[in-house]
């Protein structure tokens, strides 16, 4: 779907959301109250301009005190990768945003990850992955790393990495993969109304981080949460 | 046996030649330290082995408990000699559940001990997934009133998405030898090209990403020398002095870090920025000893600038 689908189908009687070089943000009528909607949209790479941008309209609902959810909808590149992005402090841009975003959570905004087209690296950290939860659509493209670069920096042939990639989740790009990780929690039916699909979202947010449970419960993170819960057993215990 | 306030090797020991396990013991009071998950239990990466590749028995990171100056805190170390330091997910898992123990554990501080090329790239999705599950409890824990300190000073440096739990911190202590940023030099130059990045050219990379810069513009709280012992103090410091995460804090960095892209914006090169700080001789910035950086670092007041 696109962003003017998706908008479209959350917000059949109209929405105030724009995309302006490729940030998108604004809200629209949603269950009796409003949606904030920030985001990223056409696969544009999230450089320092962009996560401040964005982590000001989530900082603007946590200080409206309204609790209104907010959805991070997502179709980005990475990182914008370039020397004064990193001379900058993007590293810290980035983070900000995320704190935005789990600082709203704590402030009782529910947040949404909406995962529509591709995302990779800080920029999918630094927006889907900091939602309470994610949600994706069918087609979406998460990757950490593309597979040529995964095969120059590991040094394994392409096609090798292509047949490892059928028998395990763990590093190969692709939206299963991270379903299996139990990083994006559901994929949505495009085919249905994505209001109510939303709203049931939020009714049953996780009260904490399951992402590694869902992760071994899908098989694809098989030992994360045991490994958490052994230290945390451990240091309380010591 | 040294008191605590003299490790064996504080004083001595260059932090960026030391082990993960090197720098916890002379960091934390002598013998103090607890591991948790220690590699007797041989909790290894279960994917390693489908790339060939040797695993260990820590996976990489050394987390447990100790005491700093008597208080108690929890510690992470990464090695940044296993694998670069980089987040699988058994290493992932074991920060993640040392950090949402401190939660209701209320230590005096988690110490972070950042050493890593970002996620591994064999275990690419477990440990992007990890590094998030890491910062929603790093803000946990600093909202239950716990400051989350980053030390960072390691060959593997903080990069990828070290860079952002680096910036989820309360507070960060760097050295020279420190270089935090989200795309690594070789990433630049490989996704851009040598006239964007030269990965090779070393004082470029300094003056882009390393420690010194980091200071200066306010991306890190204190300047270490590369000693155990300067980074202790830097940690009980910085630990006394540490910001809340809520909405003051966020709104004031987002003030703090706007400023500083209207400043320096333009500027194409990190002398440039330390120019327009103020700062006399920028081209001298790389080569001052700590303490006369200390000094420049206190005249220009850019970096008392630290809301994060």
């Amino acid at each position: 779907m696109t962003l003017a689908e998706i908008l479209a189908s959350l917000f059949p009687g109209g929405h105030a959301v724009a995309v302006t070089d490729g940030l998108v943000s604004g809200d629209g009528p949603f269950e009796g109250g409003r949606l904030r909607v920030i985001g990223i949209d056409g696969d544009t790479p999230l450089g320092v301009e962009g996560a401040l941008d964005l982590a000001g309209h989530v900082l603007d609902a946590v200080r409206a005190g309204d609790r209104a959810p907010i959805l991070v909808a997502v179709d980005s590149d990475s990182q914008r990768m370039s020397r004064r992005d990193e001379l900058l402090g993007l590293n810290e841009c980035l983070a900000h945003l995320a704190k935005a975003l789990l600082l709203a959570d704590r402030h009782g905004h529910p947040t949404v990850g909406l995962l529509y087209g591709h995302s990779a690296a800080g920029a999918f950290i630094a927006t889907a992955l900091a939602t309470r939860v994610l949600a994706a659509l069918p087609g979406a493209a998460p990757s950490v790393m593309d597979l040529p670069s995964v095969a120059r920096v590991t040094k394994l042939p392409l096609e090798t990495l292509q047949e490892m990639a059928h028998s395990t989740p763990v590093f190969a790009p692709g939206l299963d993969n991270m379903l299996a990780m139990g990083a994006v929690h559901a994929v949505l039916d495009p085919d249905t109304a994505l209001g109510p699909q939303i709203r049931d979202l939020i009714a049953a947010l996780p009260e904490r981080d399951e992402r590694d449970r869902l992760g071994r419960e899908r098989g694809g993170r098989p030992v994360a949460q045991a490994v958490a819960e052994v230290v945390a057993g451990q240091v309380r215990g010591g | 046996m040294a008191g605590p306030s003299a490790g064996p090797d504080r004083d001595r020991l260059s932090w960026y030649e030391a082990s993960a396990r090197q720098r916890l013991d002379a960091l934390l009071d002598p013998g103090s330290f607890t591991e948790a998950l220690g590699p007797e239990e041989r909790r290894m990466s279960p994917h390693l082995p489908l790339f060939d590749l040797p695993r260990a028995f820590d996976d990489g990171i050394v987390v447990g408990t100790g005491t700093l100056d008597g208080r108690p805190v929890y510690v992470a170390a990464q090695e940044g000699r296993f694998m670069g330091g980089a987040f699988g997910e058994v290493h992932g898992g074991k920060l993640v559940g040392l950090l949402r123990a401190a939660v209701e554990g209320r230590p005096a501080a988690v110490l972070l001990l950042l050493d890593t090329g970002g996620v591994r790239l064999q275990e690419a999705n477990a440990g992007e997934t990890a590094i998030a599950e890491a910062m929603r409890a790093i803000t946990e824990v600093r909202a239950a009133g716990v400051p989350v300190v980053g030390l960072i000073g390691g060959r593997a440096g903080c990069f990828g998405g070290g860079g952002l739990i680096a910036g989820t911190c309360s507070r960060l202590a760097v050295s020279e030898g420190g270089r935090i940023s989200v795309s690594g030099p070789e990433v630049i130059e490989t996704n851009k090209g040598a006239e964007e990045f030269d990965s090779k050219d070393r004082a470029l990379v300094w003056r882009t990403m390393g420690g010194k810069h980091r200071r200066l513009i306010g991306g890190a709280d204190a300047f270490c020398d590369d000693t155990i012992a300067s980074f202790r103090a830097a940690a009980l410091s910085l630990i006394a002095d540490a910001p809340a995460f809520d909405l003051d804090t966020l709104m004031a960095e987002q003030a703090r870090l706007r400023e500083r892209i209207e400043r320096f914006g333009e500027c194409r090169d990190g002398t440039e920025i330390w120019a327009r700080l103020g700062v006399n001789d920028p081209d001298a910035v790389p080569s001052l000893d700590t303490r006369a950086f200390d000094e420049t670092v206190a005249r220009i007041g850019e970096a008392a600038h630290d809301a994060r």
